[in-house]
């Protein structure tokens, strides 16, 4: 543990080159972001007519604008890596190496966060521009965006990794990483904001991690949380966090007895 | 001709047993496809519980647009993209020489070449949905000259998808590595999921005019609710013929310039 976090920084540093030396494909991966475009044009049409509860067409254009820069600071990857390296058998050389592989994966997918954010900086600005003054204005919210942001990667890092380490015991796992991106579409504030979902589906909403993936960072971000409601979401999902890690370190444990090394 | 029907014939019976070695992956495709439909229809339902109509689209109507999206969807993911996937791995591979070798139209032998059935789940579904909200659907008859129509319509969405898709893959040739565009292509396609008139301002620029979007979904679905006017079928006609007269020209420029693997 103490030897992988001795190399962190230079497996960072060698994911960020990498990052940068596939920029054309970067960038057209970033522009496949469009859900929020599309859910911003439809729920701005609605609220052009009436506003919905607190949103009107404003608080909406901002709100899916702050899913856009959340899902560009978030973004990670390493179910269809894992996947792919346990059916190529690529993943006994990673193996070898002296830290542990979900380490490197998440170096690996850590280091692509400059670059979005360097995507994401001129969309917040352009915002500022287009709408006015959205985002948040208590000085303690301002200072915990890093941290909620920090904590959606890591809630869509960690359970993608876990689904990734099934790969060991399970050659379709990324079917369940379907089911789970389907579940996180509707469940995490990606396509409608979650107070505007019915009473008791807002319940279930509450408790269940999608909603620390997404809406609370958004919600944060353009104000729609009061101080306290913040840093009780901030610690949840932290808890889910550590809860999430724990879990793809035991299952690691698990499965990689399992790992026969295809074609070594 | 007739050799050509034969040659899809077999290109579909090979597709299909192909698709039948793997059952529970098929099922299990089909499951997914159910909950991402239901994710779709979430933002809807949300919003139709709260509002009767947004954009003069009433609920019903709306499930008509997203009904042939879907469908358009089905076709998309269950014939389109797989095949014209399958070009891009050959192109990268090298193995498309093998392709070209064959005595018969390489871009017809690559668009029937691969086919996943499970993805005929959100054309199924589409229908359902174009089906029950029609019916549901107060103060409107459909007539069969309607669906008619929209079925003209819905044929004139396919081949502009189609012609959009190869435009798509003949750029394999040049960049290599595509299957980052082809996703960005399905997410751009996404916005067809509406009817065009809530995209507004630049939105609208893009979404209905640098890629003809509202033809695909909201035509057919005015067409079925017998809104349609000459116009539409017009410019839809027109734009499908042109798109397809440029992407084959684009794909037979791209498979000239196309050296081989080895080289």
């Amino acid at each position: 543990m103490m030897r992988g976090l001795r190399a962190f920084p230079g497996l960072l540093r060698v994911g960020f080159v990498s990052a940068l030396a596939y920029r054309a494909e970067f960038l057209v991966w970033m522009l496949a972001y469009t859900m929020p475009l599309i859910m911003l044009a439809l729920w701005t049409a609605v609220a052009a007519e009436a506003p919905l509860g607190r949103f009107g067409e404003k608080e909406f254009s901002a709100y899916f604008i702050g899913t856009l820069l959340v899902r560009l600071s978030s973004g990670a990857w390493v179910a269809w890596d894992l996947n792919f390296e346990v059916r190529q058998g690529t993943l006994q050389r990673r193996l070898l190496w002296p830290i542990h592989a979900l380490l490197t994966f998440l170096a690996e997918n850590m280091a692509a966060l400059p670059m979005r954010i360097v995507l994401a900086v001129p969309i917040a600005l352009a915002t500022s521009v287009w709408l006015g003054s959205v985002w948040v204005t208590d000085p303690v919210q301002i200072a915990i965006i890093p941290l909620t942001l920090l904590g959606a990667f890591l809630l869509t890092f960690l359970p993608m990794a876990m689904i990734g380490t099934l790969s060991l015991f399970w050659e379709s796992s990324l079917s369940l990483y379907d089911l789970w991106l389907a579940l996180y579409t509707v469940l995490s504030g990606y396509v409608v904001p979650l107070e505007l979902f019915p009473p008791q589906l807002g319940a279930a909403v509450q408790v269940l991690p999608f909603r620390f993936m997404l809406a609370v960072p958004v919600e944060n971000m353009i104000g729609l949380l009061t101080r306290e409601q913040a840093l009780t979401a901030l610690f949840w999902q932290w808890v889910y966090v550590v809860g999430f890690a724990f879990g793809s370190a035991l299952l690691w444990r698990i499965g990689l007895r399992r790992f026969a090394a295809y074609g070594g | 001709m007739r050799r050509y029907a034969a040659l899809l014939g077999v290109q579909l019976r090979a597709a299909i047993l192909l698709q039948m070695q793997y059952r529970l992956d098929f099922f299990l495709e089909i499951v997914l496809s159910l909950f991402w439909i239901g994710a779709a229809l979430a933002p809807l339902y949300v919003l139709f519980s709260m509002r009767d109509a947004v954009n003069g689209w009433n609920a019903y109507e709306m499930l008509v647009v997203v009904g042939f999206f879907s469908m358009h969807k089905g076709v998309l993911a269950s014939v389109i993209q797989p095949s014209l996937n399958q070009a891009v791995e050959h192109i990268r591979k090298g193995t498309l020489d093998f392709l070209l070798l064959k005595p018969a139209d390489s871009q017809f032998m690559l668009s029937t070449s691969k086919l996943e059935l499970a993805h005929m789940t959100d054309l199924i579904a589409g229908v359902s949905m174009i089906a029950w909200a029609l019916a549901h659907l107060p103060g409107t008859s459909v007539s069969s000259t309607n669906i008619a129509f929209a079925c003209l319509l819905f044929a004139c969405g396919l081949a502009i998808l189609y012609a959009l898709w190869i435009m798509v893959v003949s750029l394999a040739f040049r960049v290599i590595k595509v299957d980052n565009l082809s996703y960005l292509f399905v997410s751009l396609f996404e916005a067809a999921r509406w009817p065009a008139s809530v995209f507004r301002g630049a939105l609208s620029l893009f979404f209905t005019f640098v890629i003809p979007l509202a033809l695909m979904t909201t035509y057919p679905a005015l067409a079925v609710l017998g809104r349609a006017e000459l116009k539409h079928f017009v410019i839809a006609a027109a734009v499908a013929a042109a798109l397809l007269a440029v992407s084959r020209l684009v794909w037979q420029r791209s498979i000239r310039s196309y050296t081989g693997a080895s080289s």
